[in-house]
């Protein structure tokens, strides 16, 4: 007899998706709290015909708070979105991904019906973008975007895209396709005469057509074909020769030699081939740019990494905020080896700023109250309040962390490659396009022009160039994904070559959060808060667990704050000495229980207590470690040995161990590994290993809040995706083979077109439409083949 | 064959009457997005309206 399992799933009437934890409102299923407010808000103002269009037509909405749009309201940031801005009247276009459906539209149509405020909206599908009239004075773009938001249909909010104004330069494209189409076709009307052979009949007629197909045709070598003109005049201009060069060396070649035929009377010339070539150039353009915008639209969303401050907010908590949601006036907190995130002013009485990653000079910069202090300086010592005064933008720091003073010595490879190859190419291509000249003047003059024309089209190797950006580009958008940030394509390369993986403890193989912590000794009330306030200024993850342990408020001035790394922090309070850190550090002798961490307290050199802190190790690290085999290397780590045995267990007994390691120890591990001829990749938190960060090929920092950037770092690794990270090596190094074949691919096109076309088998027009095909199926195979083994990789790991 | 001047002239003519056409629907924004007005032209304009009054209250509470 078998057994029928009989499993009756509930989908969430709102987004379709099976519900794990039923919420029941008016005898309807949600999934979560989210979709259960968004139909409360329809029901309230019956809207409720959107459910009525498409079955399940809404997506997963989590709860949000309403203040998450309020930078909006700043007027710098407004003016850069809104189209339209009057007191009573503004327009704004909003990106929202979530568009998919006929409801979609629908709701968001009308949304003048949620708040008398919106006075119209209008969807465009295409794009996923809505078109927002609305009237300032009564509902502002923030609370705009926060309606939109509460409906489901969050926007993105992407200031640099909104300034590149897409939809105008694609409809140039279009105009000069109109133009180039529309000239093709008369112009092969007009040569019909030549195609059945009756010029002998009416030889002032065909003169007549033949200048009216020069006339036709002016428009389209100076209007339709302008940008292969200006790029071939622009690379001329700076001495370096560019792959636009063959081909508006070929339009111009066929369009002058047919103007010349024509003036002379000595031929029809060749101007329908010149106009189906500029027409077809442009629809591969067009087609190619459109495969482009669906193949690379989130790359820079996705491959971005979420930085968060500590701002005070309106109930006087410090809390994480998503850096660009940071405002004028707000109060963020940085503590020691932070980075100041935008431009602030100082509020406590002094720091010390280090600007060596925007400047480069090493010694750091005392500020005083109220100076201003900038974006991209570290704070050395003390944690600081700040007022912010300029908001910032994610694309900032991102190219701080591409600044030069991070630059690895190592620069990409297939860069130099393609550079070369481009500037050789071109050459290579003129020459083999001069040497069919010659050949086919002394065989066959007649077709000699349509030859090189052919010729130039169809060497062109825009197929090369673009593999190596997308194969990259799709590897960096699937790690980011997974929650590995890295810092741009080259890490890629350099993560497939690595063959040695070094780990830091703390805050990597164990846990960042949720340790258990015991306080042993006599500390009082007043003591342990001053602990809690020198705790809060480090960044360490003992400091911060020892910082959330202890549940009192702490006030109160401190002096001469200094953090030593791999030790711990010293400071003055009320005259006393305070060193908090290692047992070496603080004077403590006794033996302990070796299976914990401890951080000691001591005051005026007595220690008074010690907290005991037993970090969890992340759940199925084991796997991980087994799975990189051999790579593993070593585990380094500041702390004392006390936890070697559970170490040993997890990393087996073929990888070293290194306890009382300091930065430096780290750094010179690294190097010692490196000069062996290993490549390196250093994975640690980031903040008592930066230098070892640095030295390796590649140096992730884990983090659990995302709140610590270290420039110093290739990439920022999530630690909850840690296990994953011996598939992130394995895919990277699938993306050089891909690369390659992409490669392979892009020179097999160019080879046998080239070959056909020297032989003179292929005509100019079917040499427009191949390279394009070319260059999209280039792009298409390293795009899905990166995606292909991306999924099959992460597949079995959770 | 003066016919045929003629008869290419008028054919010219009105290729380049359809062109200016198609640049001006272009310029207008009519191929921006084919898809949403197929679908707009399908809803209901009646939808029940609740008094504009009441819809603000509720949005002020909401505040």
């Amino acid at each position: 007899m078998t057994r029928t399992d009989v499993v009756a799933e509930t989908t969430c009437f709102h987004c379709g998706a099976s519900c794990e934890e039923i919420h029941w409102r008016d005898d309807k299923p949600f999934c979560c709290k989210g979709c259960e407010t968004v139909y409360e808000i329809l029901d309230s103002n019956n809207l409720c015909e959107y459910y009525n269009l498409n079955l399940t037509p809404g997506t997963k909405t989590p709860a949000i708070t309403d203040t998450s749009y309020a930078y909006l309201d700043e007027p710098e940031i407004s003016a850069k979105l809104l189209s339209f801005n009057s007191p009573s009247f503004a327009s704004a276009d909003f990106f929202i991904p979530s568009v998919h459906c006929v409801s979609c539209i629908w709701l968001l149509e009308n949304l003048s019906k949620l708040h008398t405020g919106v006075v119209d909206s209008k969807v465009n599908f295409a794009n996923k973008t809505v078109h927002i009239d609305f009237n300032p004075t009564r509902i502002s773009l923030g609370t705009v975007a926060g309606l939109l938001a509460s409906v489901g249909y969050a926007p993105r909010i992407t200031l640099e895209h909104e300034k590149k104004e897409k939809p105008r330069t694609d409809r140039s494209l279009i105009l000069k396709l109109a133009i180039a189409g529309f000239a093709f076709g008369n112009v092969m009307l007009f040569s019909f005469p030549e195609y059945l052979g009756i010029d002998q009949a009416d030889h002032t007629l065909t003169r007549i057509f033949a200048w009216l197909n020069v006339a036709l045709s002016v428009p389209v070598l100076f209007y339709s074909g302008i940008d292969y003109l200006r790029a071939a005049v622009r690379s001329f201009q700076q001495k370096q020769i560019n792959i636009d060069v063959p081909i508006a060396a070929g339009l111009l070649a066929l369009f002058f030699r047919s103007t010349y035929d024509i003036a002379t009377a000595t031929g029809p010339g060749y101007l329908d081939s010149f106009t189906g070539l500029v027409f077809f150039l442009l629809i591969g353009r067009w087609f190619q740019s459109k495969t482009y915008e669906s193949l690379a639209f989130d790359r820079d969303f996705t491959s971005y990494f979420p930085l968060a401050v500590n701002r005070l907010s309106e109930d006087g908590e410090w809390k994480p905020v998503v850096i660009y949601h940071l405002k004028k006036g707000d109060t963020i907190r940085i503590r020691n080896l932070e980075l100041i995130p935008a431009d602030s002013i100082l509020l406590d009485a002094s720091a010390y700023i280090d600007y060596s990653f925007v400047t480069g000079e090493a010694k750091p910069v005392k500020a005083k109250s109220g100076d201003k202090v900038f974006a991209g300086g570290r704070l050395i010592g003390t944690a600081v309040s700040l007022a912010v005064e300029k908001s910032t933008s994610q694309s900032q720091l991102t190219s701080l962390w591409n600044s030069d003073a991070f630059k690895k010595v190592n620069e990409s490879k297939y860069k130099k490659i393609i550079d070369r190859a481009a500037r050789n190419f071109t050459w290579v291509v003129l020459g083999i396009a001069a040497l069919t000249a010659v050949y086919w003047y002394v065989t066959e003059p007649a077709s000699m022009w349509l030859v090189i024309t052919s010729v130039l089209m169809v060497a062109c190797p825009c197929a090369l160039a673009l593999a190596a950006p997308f194969t990259l580009g799709s590897v960096l958008r699937e790690l980011g994904k997974r929650q590995l940030y890295l810092k741009n394509a080259d890490v890629v390369e350099r993560m497939g070559t690595i063959d040695a993986v070094v780990f830091d403890k703390t805050g990597t193989v164990t846990h960042g959060q949720d340790p258990e912590v015991e306080l042993m000794g006599e500390l009082d009330e007043s003591e342990l808060a001053k602990v809690k306030l020198l705790t809060g200024f480090s960044t360490h993850p003992l400091s911060k667990f020892v910082h959330e342990f202890i549940r009192k408020s702490a006030t109160g001035s401190v002096d001469d704050f200094r953090e030593l790394p791999g030790k711990g922090i010293q400071a003055h309070m009320q005259g006393k000495v305070y060193k908090i850190g290692s047992a070496a550090f603080t004077g403590f002798h006794e033996k302990l229980d070796q299976s914990a961490s401890y951080v000691f307290v001591s005051i005026d050199d007595e220690v008074k207590g010690y907290f005991m802190i037993r970090t969890m190790i992340r759940r199925n690290i084991a796997d991980m470690i087994q799975r990189l085999g051999n790579k593993c290397k070593a585990l380094l780590s500041g702390d004392h040995e006390t936890e070697k045995q559970p170490m040993t267990y997890i990393f087996g007994s073929n990888t070293t161990l290194l306890f009382n390691q300091s930065p430096h120890d780290k750094l010179a591990y690294i190097h010692n590994l490196q000069a062996k001829g290993n490549t390196v990749m250093m994975v640690g938190d980031g903040l008592n290993d930066a230098g070892a960060l640095k030295q390796a090929d590649v140096g992730i920092a884990v983090t659990d809040d995302t709140g610590v950037f270290t420039p110093a770092c290739d990439g920022i690794l999530h630690g909850s995706e840690i296990t994953k990270l011996d598939k992130m090596l394995e895919l990277t190094r699938a993306s050089s083979t891909i690369l390659k074949s992409g490669f392979a691919i892009s020179f097999f096109y160019n080879a046998i077109a080239l070959s056909f076309a020297v032989s003179g088998h292929l005509t100019p027009l079917v040499a427009a439409i191949l390279m394009p095909i070319s260059s999209i199926s280039v792009v298409s195979f390293s795009t899905l083949a990166v995606k292909f083994v991306a999924n099959r990789k992460f597949k079995d790991i959770t | 064959m003066s016919i045929i001047a003629l008869l290419i002239s008028i054919s010219l003519t009105i290729a380049l009457i359809f062109l200016g056409v198609f640049l001006w629907s272009m310029k207008s924004g009519q191929y921006d997005d084919t898809y949403t007005p197929s679908v707009r032209m399908l809803f209901d304009n009646d939808v029940k309206r609740p008094d504009e009054k009441e819809t603000a209250v509720k949005a002020e509470l909401k505040k």
